[in-house]
């Protein structure tokens, strides 16, 4: 296997062939298999819907300004927080880093020339699209007042919002990903390069590959909770109404068989950013590669078991919850014992702060306090005062946004020279890493003291006396906003002016660093042989153009 | 391996070998039947809850079902799983393309005798006794809402089978276009395994329909 | 790996056996095989059992040698079985809810229990 250091007289990007310029016009780019574009396809449509999700949440964060509300109607509020929980969820949080990085990275990293069935992929990019389309107009055309979890029997007989057109559209958006987790787990069986076994695989494969086992386990339960919701609302007969003998805790069991492994979807990828950022920018390999690989999977099959957490005090029987609370703790274990792989693997390493560290760094301080607020909502009695507050609303933010957003950023930003060929001014990245940073913290702290003051979530009107950290809150959020508006100028602004990045500008280890940036469209020459552990770092710092 | 090794026509560029492709597809049929398990499984899971808890509502909508109905239309579908499982193995034993088409025409006419049993004489003949939840529904007997609630199951159930069953017959049909056309022999015929290991999954959800839906509580009672 | 190529008269000798179990499932379904308590509220009911039992061989011989299974590598398999043991985790849970609310009486308001907690009037 070659060295990882690149040639400082290579030729410059846009004079030699790759995946961006072997062919031109919109029909090259709407009809590709070529699973690169095809990544960069779910990257436009993707940030375009996470600013739509934002749009939603800055909206909120005006309004709560005031204790009585200063920018909507309770009704409206209604449909914003719905809005952006079902466009932030299901359109940006689980397909983000799989759809993006994923798609870019899993034959590279593994030395295939493709994923396993191309054209399944492109398919999958035109179903999200689709449902993105479904959801957009149920947006435009007056919005859904559900929430994103869409409970039933409001959602289905009560809610006069536009319910079928939004549940379509997540219940279409849900096969883009069963079609990805198909494409990864057989691409990642089958297609990896000759000495690449199980254990010389990047952590991100691992991650990639747990992901899809519950793209593939968990996201047809919530196809068929959603038909089921859609029948009930279009026919009016009573599946989930206990007029008629239904039940609407059955309606949340299978929802959230779906959704609690979902935000594992939103969180393993991530991981696998973080486990490859980390290494290369101390320059050391990952401490205790087999247990990280291993609470991958672990946290994929365990996440399976916990989805009754989100259902203590709706009326499910005290037995079921003591299960669920024992799982719930059980699976943060994994999660856990990744933190101490990764700070050991920092530990006596040879530090760096680029954009992509600073990420990871927050990641690792952000997402271990979500998780550790998650104990208190995991256990029975302190869930029953949390529950359904702003507790609840910091703690998935911190893991979420704190986490996998700061996981896909910091991974878009480690990747962006192998996807684009040019590097981005690295002072404007660190300096909105550090935004994104302060203005996240500054939004959702103080909402973990108001939800253990008692304040509700989903509500659009509060006590005077939670104003202050409301406001708050809300200057922290236009902070983020911002932090997240200047990646978005610079990287664009990189595409066409950044200087142009070699092979290996990070001196980082991977098959997909030994190949030309961008690569070219059919990955590699030569199917490469692979002869090296992963990570398999020196501890000497490289320079590189 | 060098690209320019000799790749026969059938071998699509992102794999190696005949045999990794081939293993590929095969391994992504499962996956996607996987899926199909856990979607199936939630619609079963939530009649199994629902059986539980008005087992006697239950009991009295399957006796409103017909079982001989239930019980030709599962054995059509067993046949046309043999003949599936032979139009495999036609391929697979180098036989003629007319054997393979023949053995596909066949499976294909007994989906639609499957779905035509189901929709002419089943599905009609509850419409009319007006045993159909949101549409026309007029018992009031016993446990009216319960039974209700069974219907609802029954027509979701077979109705997303029935749907499942539709889609297998566009897929026949296009593999016996492409049969007729000479695509496969005993080298290559990934695409008929793959489709029959759909249409087999679609004949197995029929064979737990079948005594769910049908055989509730048992017909000693009386039910016809 | 070559494709094992099953013999046709064992798919015959599989289709014979489906359609024989169909019928013992219909026929079984007109006697009565009875219930047995077990605690003080469930009964097994044999009729569903047989039934259950009788559908899962059928699924087996349709997994084992129409779809190959027999013959197939260890990792569809584990595909397979993932897929219903996922299924069972998921009915076996709910169904933990579902069974065991009525375990729990109805709480009482708890201003029945004050004079409980008011031991000094």
């Amino acid at each position: 296997m070659s060295t990882a250091v690149a040639d400082i007289h290579e030729v410059p990007a846009g004079s030699r062939v790759n995946y961006l310029n072997a062919s031109y016009g919109i029909k090259s780019w709407l009809f590709t298999t070529d699973h690169k574009r095809i990544a960069l396809l779910y990257l436009a449509s993707i940030t375009f819907m996470f600013f739509v999700g934002g749009t939603a949440a800055v909206l909120m964060r005006i309004h709560l300004i005031e204790p009585s509300g200063a920018l909507v109607q309770p009704e409206t509020y209604n449909k914003l927080f719905s809005i952006h929980g079902i466009v932030m969820v299901f359109f940006f949080l689980v397909p983000s880093i799989p759809a993006t990085l994923g798609n870019f990275l899993v034959p590279l990293m593994i030395g295939a020339r493709d994923l396993a069935f191309p054209k399944l992929n492109l398919l999958s990019w035109y179903v999200y699209m689709v449902g993105a389309i479904f959801t957009l107009y149920a947006v435009i055309s007056g919005g859904v007042d559900t929430g994103w979890t869409f409970y039933a029997p409001f959602s289905s007989l009560y809610s006069q919002t536009h319910v079928i057109a939004a549940a379509l559209g997540v219940f279409i958006t849900g096969f883009s990903s069963i079609l990805t987790g198909l494409n990864f787990i057989v691409t990642i069986h089958k297609m990896r390069a000759p000495g690449m076994t199980w254990f010389r695989l990047p952590l991100f494969i691992w991650a990639m590959y747990a992901t899809s086992v519950i793209f593939i386990l968990g996201t047809p339960v919530i196809a068929i909770t959603i038909f089921l919701l859609g029948l009930e609302r279009l026919l009016h007969v009573g599946i989930f109404d206990p007029a008629v003998g239904g039940d609407p805790i059955l309606f949340q069991h299978l929802f959230w068989f779906y959704s609690h492994p979902a935000v594992y979807i939103m969180i393993l990828p991530a991981m696998g950013v973080i486990s490859e950022v980390v290494t290369c920018f101390s320059k050391k390999r990952i401490f205790g590669y087999s247990i990280v690989a291993f609470s991958s999977m672990a946290i994929a099959v365990i996440s399976f078991l916990v989805w009754g957490h989100h259902m203590f005090v709706t009326g499910q029987s005290v037995y079921a919850g003591l299960i669920f609370s024992v799982l719930s703790f059980l699976v943060a274990i994994p999660s856990a014992i990744k933190v101490f792989n990764w700070t050991s693997t920092l530990y006596k390493g040879s530090i760096s702060y680029e954009a992509p560290m600073l990420y990871a760094l927050g990641f690792i301080g952000l997402f271990t306090m979500g998780g550790l607020t998650g104990l208190f909502l995991a256990s029975l009695a302190t869930d029953v005062h949390l529950n359904g507050t702003y507790f609840i609303v910091a703690h998935f933010h911190y893991i979420m946004v704190g986490g996998a957003v700061m996981g896909y950023l910091g991974g878009i930003h480690f990747w962006w020279p192998k996807i684009t060929g040019r590097l981005y001014p690295d002072a404007w990245a660190r300096f909105a890493a550090l935004v994104v940073f302060v203005g996240f913290n500054l939004t959702f702290f103080p909402q973990f003291m108001l939800g253990y003051l008692g304040m509700p979530r989903r509500y659009a009107v509060y006590p005077e006396e939670f104003q202050v950290l409301n406001v708050m809150s809300s200057a922290g959020a236009s902070i983020l906003g911002i932090g997240y508006l200047i990646p978005l100028i610079y990287l664009i602004w990189s595409m066409r002016y950044g200087p142009v990045a070699g092979p290996n500008p990070w001196g980082a280890r991977g098959l997909e660093w030994e190949v030309p940036s961008p690569p070219p469209t059919e990955n590699f020459e030569d199917i490469p042989v692979v002869t090296e552990e992963a990570y398999n770092y020196t501890g000497a710092r490289q320079t590189l153009g | 391996m060098a690209r320019t090794a000799a790749h026969s026509p059938a071998l699509v560029h992102q794999f190696e070998t005949k045999e990794q492709q081939h293993d590929a597809g095969s391994l992504g049929m499962w996956v996607f039947l996987a899926t199909e398990i856990m979607f199936f499984g939630g619609v079963f899971m939530a009649y199994i809850v629902y059986r539980a808890l008005h087992l006697e509502a239950f009991i009295q909508g399957s006796h409103f079902l017909d079982v001989t109905f239930g019980a030709t239309n599962t054995a059509v579908l067993i046949c046309s799983s043999l003949t599936m499982a032979l139009a495999i193995n036609a391929a697979q034993t180098g036989k003629s393309k007319s054997t393979i088409i023949t053995f596909l025409v066949l499976t294909m006419l007994l989906g639609a005798a499957f779905l035509f049993i189901k929709f002419t004489f089943e599905w009609t003949h509850d419409w009319t006794e007006g045993l159909v939840p949101g549409l026309h529904f007029t018992y009031n007997g016993p446990h009216a809402p319960g039974v209700q609630l069974f219907f609802c199951f029954y027509f979701f159930m077979t109705g997303l089978h029935a749907l499942h069953m539709f889609i297998g017959l566009g897929i026949l049909a296009t593999l016996t276009v492409m049969a007729y056309r000479g695509r496969f022999n005993a080298e290559y015929y990934a695409p008929l395994e793959v489709s029959g290991l759909y249409w087999h999954f679609v004949d197995i959800v029929w064979i737990f329909l079948f005594p769910l839906l049908y055989l509730i509580g048992g017909r000693y009672g009386g039910g016809h | 790996m070559s494709e094992h190529i099953v013999p046709v008269k064992n798919y015959v000798a599989v289709f014979l056996s489906l359609l024989i179990l169909t019928a013992l499932t219909t026929k079984v379904a007109y006697i009565d095989l009875g219930q047995t308590a077990i605690g003080k509220t469930h009964v097994i009911d044999w009729n569903t059992v047989a039934a259950l039992v009788i559908a899962v061989l059928k699924m087996l011989l349709v997994v084992l040698f129409f779809m190959h299974v027999k013959y197939s590598p260890g990792l569809t398999r584990l595909v397979i079985l993932a897929g219903f043991f996922w299924l069972a985790i998921m009915i076996a849970l709910t169904l933990s809810d579902e069974l065991s609310r009525g375990w729990t009486g109805t709480p009482q308001p708890w201003s029945l229990l004050v004079p409980v907690f008011h031991p000094f009037f």
